[in-house]
Parts: structure tokens; C-alpha cells; sequence
């Protein structure tokens, strides 16, 4: 077993035991921890692919400012731990056939990909910050600006609700 | 055995490489503590800490014992997990981010594997670093929330909405540099600003001084110092977030807190005063004496002083410092090879001790902010300056070219 593939393998695993921890967490912040794990899992697998602009940013934009926010929301709601309900009977009929449904069409699409995975892109190719600005700003530039506007949008919709309540 | 070295260098030079970091920078905050405590004794004409060892040089050392000794009570209906996780968070945060930082220009080779003065050379390092420092405030805030104590929580909610707050302008403030530099690599912004050899004037403070202040405020609040250090106001919070921590515990924080200082310092070294390079033209060569002219003088002084100490343990101790300084200035002058490979090092360590300096000294004269203050002073006047300074850099390069 190659070092990449070793590391792929623990950082997965450790994604995947986040991503369970967070449901089966009885606490609030408990959950928000394991979701960080995950985020944090998530970056080390983009800079496994060389991707180590995206790696960053993912740990800065999600690991530090949203899942800040979320704790500091727990936080300062002072939130309790949560109390086991009886399961909703939406939960039993639709969930789980849902999640065979899931299961399976992922199962499908990994055995349909027969032979090798395709290479991850050499790093710099695609990854470097300054390829990935050109795209951005050049290629893609009408999402990139409507979704800084969606952004704006969203900022001054916060600004309003907030000064109501005063 | 030798084959196997040569071989799996690649990972030994690094764990020695980190041992070595480690070790030091543990040293250096226990004596930033003494330093500390020192000058702020200094400033309020008092003698601060001289009874264990001379001039209170092994106070350090006394407390660190003290710490492991402490007993270590765990508080009433604490949340265990996130108790004990915090303060190693923090304290590995905090000595992670160190990982990045190059301390001189030199690369060099051991058993065969090519390296350099700090243990990662990353091309995107600044922001590694700030990935680290955005992670940090979990330590804080989970500190403040596990520890169930009401100074504790609102200490934790505290230093969670400044940190959140002051990252924006820190991040901001640095992207002048980055336009300038056009790298994210904290090496080749240093080597950027060789300029054409002219020593200070390419530095990046003079078309960055913005910028610079920006910084340095932001960064400061990040650290949760004095003025910005609300999370631990113990007029009003007793001791904020760690209120509830005693022992090594504390201890951790405390430790993580003057590691994020030097790491500040580090930064603002590397961003704005040329990190490694040397004030002076390239020409002065003279100048390279200078790490003896300093050392040579200061260690006959503290043999003179020593000489004249009130023990017989300071009589012994300071003149052997003392000689031992002076002799390392001297084997510079004697050694010019070896003097060559201070320079770097010299100088970076010379402007990272400043800030430090300049660290303590505001913490000697300035008073705490006021909470709204503080909120009001970081988006309506931080924030807007920053944005403002990268708006004026990206104008002035578009311009006139290269800054």
C-alpha cells in the first residue's frame, strides 16, 4: 500500500466516522464538532488530490467562519441536549427506502467506473490559485459575479431583519 | 544503518527539524513570561521578579514547576470531552501554525535531503496559516462553553465574536502584500522584497503602511491581547474562558497564547519588514559585524554586573552567561563563514522581538476597550480601512505597474 493511499484511507475513514458521529450525537455542539471533523477530513483529502488552494479555503471558509458561527450559535442559545422522540412514521416508510435507493445508485456508479479511477490532475495544473482566479474571472465570471450578488442580497436581507426587531 | 538514514530522511530531518522548533519556542514563551513581567514591572517602576535566581532568571523554570504540581480539579457538570479536548486544541493550533514560517534565506543539506531554516515550504503557506489561526478559536470557545461557569461562557462568546470579526480585516489587511508579492508563499514574499538591494527602502511597510496598522490591530485582537483582550477581562469575567482550568491545563493556554504572539510577530516580520533581510544595503558589508558589536559589549556588560551581584549563585551564573555571550560575538568576527549563516536568522529574530517588545509595551500603557467599542471599532472602522487599502494598491499597481 502506497503513502497516498494509506492517507486517503484515514482521512476517509475519519470523514465518514464525522459524518455518523454528527447524527448520532445527543448534544448540539457535539454534532457541530464531528461536522468540523468532517470539514477538516474533507481538506486534507483536496490536498491529497493537489488541490491545496481549495484545501485552504475549505478549512478557512467552512472549518473557521460557518462552523464558527454555528457554534457560536449554539452557544449563545444555550442549547440542551436533545431529547429521543418516538420515530416519525415519515422517518420508517420514506427514509429508508430512500437510503437503499442512495446506497445503491452509488454502489451502481462505482462498479459501472470498471478498472483504474482516472489520475488526480498534477498539481498546478488546474489547482494553482492563479489558474483557478483566471477561470474564475474570465470562463465563469457571470455565475462568480451573480453568486457575489446572491451574497450581497443575503447580507442586506440580514441587515433588515436585524433592525426590525429594535 | 547509514543507508537507512539516507533513505527515510525525508521524514527523519523533518521530526528533528520540529523537535528542535518545539523545544525552542517553549523556551522562548517561558522567558517571554519573565520578559513580561519584567518590562511591565519596569514600566510601573516596580523591580518585577528578582528572588529565584539572579534578576528572577529562573522564575521561569519555577513556574513550570509549579504548574505540573498544581493540583488539577475538574469543576461540577463540566462536559468532559470538550473540557479536556480545548486546551490541547489550542496548544496544537497554536504551535502548528509555527510549521510554515521560513526563518532564513539558507537551504541546505542533511544526509543527502535538501532543506531549509523551518520545517514546511509550502506555495500557499499564508494561507495555510490562516486556515490554522481560523481554527483556533475552537479552543477558546469550547473551553468557555464545557467548562459550565457563566465568566467562562461569556468569556468563550466573547473571544468566538472577536475573532470572527477581526479575521476579516487580518485577512484583508494582507491582501495589499499578496498583490504586490503575487504569491501566496511567505519565502518569496521575504525574497520579494530584496527589491534592487537597497535593504529598507523595498520593504513592504512603506507602500503597505496601511495595511500594516490594519494588520497589526487585527492580529492583536486575534491574539486576545491587551486592548483587545475582553475574553479575559478579570475586572469583569475573573478570568473569561480559562477561569474554570487550573494546572497544566492553564498552562496550555497560556503557553498557546504567547506562541500565537510570536507567530504574529513572525508574520508581520515576514509580510511587511522584509523577514530576513538585513535593513542595510546589500553593499554594507560591514554591517555583518553587527550581530558581534552587539553580543561582545552586552556580554562584558552582564559579566560586570554580575560580578557585583548580592549572591554568590549570581556571582557565578552571570559572568558565565556573560562570557559565554561575549565569546559567541567574538567566534563570529573569528568565523566569517559562520557569520554569514547568523545574518538571516539575526535579523529575522531581531524584528520578531520587537514586536514582541511592542506587544508587552501596550500591554504596560493601554487601557481595555469597551465591548461595543470594540465590535464598532473592528467593522466600522477596520474593515472599511482595509477594503479601502486594497482598492488603493490594486489601483496604484494597475498605475504604475509593479509596486
Amino acid at each position: 500500500m502506497t503513502a497516498p493511499l494509506l492517507i486517503f484511507f484515514v482521512l476517509a475513514t475519519l470523514a465518514v466516522l464525522g459524518a455518523v458521529s454528527l447524527i448520532l450525537q445527543r448534544h448540539p455542539i457535539h454534532s457541530a464538532l464531528s461536522l468540523i471533523v468532517v470539514m477538516v477530513a474533507l481538506a486534507g483529502l483536496y490536498l491529497l488530490m493537489g488541490a491545496e488552494f481549495v484545501a485552504a479555503v475549505q478549512i478557512i471558509v467552512y472549518g473557521g467562519a460557518i462552523m464558527v458561527l454555528f457554534v457560536f450559535v449554539i452557544m449563545l442559545l444555550n442549547a440542551e441536549e436533545e431529547e429521543r422522540t418516538n420515530f416519525s412514521k415519515l422517518a420508517t416508510y420514506a427514509g429508508i427506502p430512500l437510503a437503499v435507493a442512495m446506497t445503491g445508485l452509488i454502489a451502481a456508479a462505482i462498479a459501472r467506473s470498471s478498472g483504474a479511477l482516472p489520475a488526480p490532475a498534477p498539481s498546478g495544473a488546474l489547482t494553482s490559485t492563479k489558474t483557478l482566479s483566471m477561470l474564475l474571472f474570465s470562463e465563469f465570471v457571470y455565475p462568480f459575479e451573480l453568486t457575489s450578488f446572491l451574497i450581497l442580497v443575503a447580507i442586506l436581507g440580514a441587515i433588515v431583519l436585524a433592525q426590525r426587531e429594535s | 544503518m547509514n543507508e537507512f538514514l539516507t533513505q527515510y530522511a525525508f521524514i527523519i530531518v523533518p521530526i528533528i527539524k520540529i523537535a528542535i522548533l518545539v523545544l525552542l519556542v517553549l523556551t522562548v514563551d517561558a522567558y517571554l513570561t519573565w520578559i513580561e513581567r519584567k518590562v511591565i514591572a519596569h514600566i510601573q517602576a516596580r523591580w518585577g521578579p528578582h528572588r529565584v535566581g539572579p534578576h528572577g532568571l529562573l522564575q521561569p523554570l519555577a513556574d513550570g514547576l509549579k504548574f505540573i504540581f498544581k493540583e488539577d480539579p475538574l469543576p461540577a457538570n463540566v462536559d468532559k470531552a470538550a473540557y479536556f479536548l480545548a486546551p490541547f486544541l489550542t496548544l496544537m493550533l497554536a504551535l502548528t501554525s509555527l510549521a510554515v514560517i521560513p526563518f532564513g534565506p539558507q537551504r541546505f543539506k542533511v544526509l543527502g535531503y535538501e532543506t531549509h531554516v523551518g520545517i514546511a515550504d509550502v506555495n500557499i503557506s499564508l494561507l495555510v496559516l490562516f486556515a490554522i489561526t481560523a481554527l483556533g478559536v475552537y479552543g477558546i470557545a469550547l473551553a468557555g462553553w464545557a467548562s459550565n461557569s457563566k465568566y467562562s461562557l461569556l468569556g468563550g462568546l466573547r473571544s468566538s465574536a472577536q475573532m470572527i470579526s477581526y479575521e476579516l480585516a487580518l485577512t484583508l489587511s494582507v491582501v495589499g502584500v499578496l498583490l504586490i508579492a503575487g504569491d501566496f508563499s511567505l519565502r518569496s514574499i521575504v525574497e520579494h522584497q530584496t527589491g534592487t538591494g537597497r535593504g529598507l527602502l523595498s520593504w513592504n511597510i512603506f507602500p503597505q503602511f496601511i495595511g500594516f496598522l490594519c494588520f497589526f490591530i487585527a492580529a492583536i485582537a486575534e491574539t486576545n491581547r491587551v486592548p483587545f483582550d475582553l475574553p479575559e477581562a478579570e475586572s469583569e469575567l475573573v478570568a473569561g474562558f480559562h477561569t474554570e482550568y487550573a494546572s497544566m491545563k492553564f498552562a496550555m493556554f497560556f503557553i498557546a497564547e504567547y506562541t500565537s504572539m510570536i507567530t504574529i510577530s513572525c508574520l508581520a516580520t515576514i509580510l511587511f519588514f522584509g523577514g530576513w533581510l538585513s535593513p542595510f544595503p546589500v553593499t554594507w558589508t560591514f554591517t555583518h559585524y553587527l550581530p558581534s558589536v552587539l553580543l561582545i559589549p552586552f556580554g562584558l556588560w552582564v559579566i560586570f554586573d554580575g560580578m557585583r551581584y548580592e549572591n554568590l549563585f549570581g556571582r557565578i551564573l552571570l559572568p558565565g552567561v556573560g562570557t559565554a555571550l561575549a565569546a559567541i560575538g567574538a567566534a563570529l568576527i573569528v568565523f566569517p563563514m559562520i557569520n554569514d549563516i547568523v545574518q538571516g536568522p539575526f535579523w529575522f529574530l531581531a524584528k520578531v522581538f520587537t514586536f514582541l517588545f511592542v506587544y508587552i509595551w501596550m500591554r504596560g500603557t493601554l487601557p481595555r476597550f469597551r465591548y461595543d467599542q470594540l465590535m464598532s471599532f473592528g467593522w466600522k472602522f477596520l474593515l472599511p480601512v482595509s477594503i479601502a487599502n486594497v482598492v488603493l494598491t490594486a489601483v496604484a499597481i494597475l498605475m504604475w505597474g509593479k509596486l
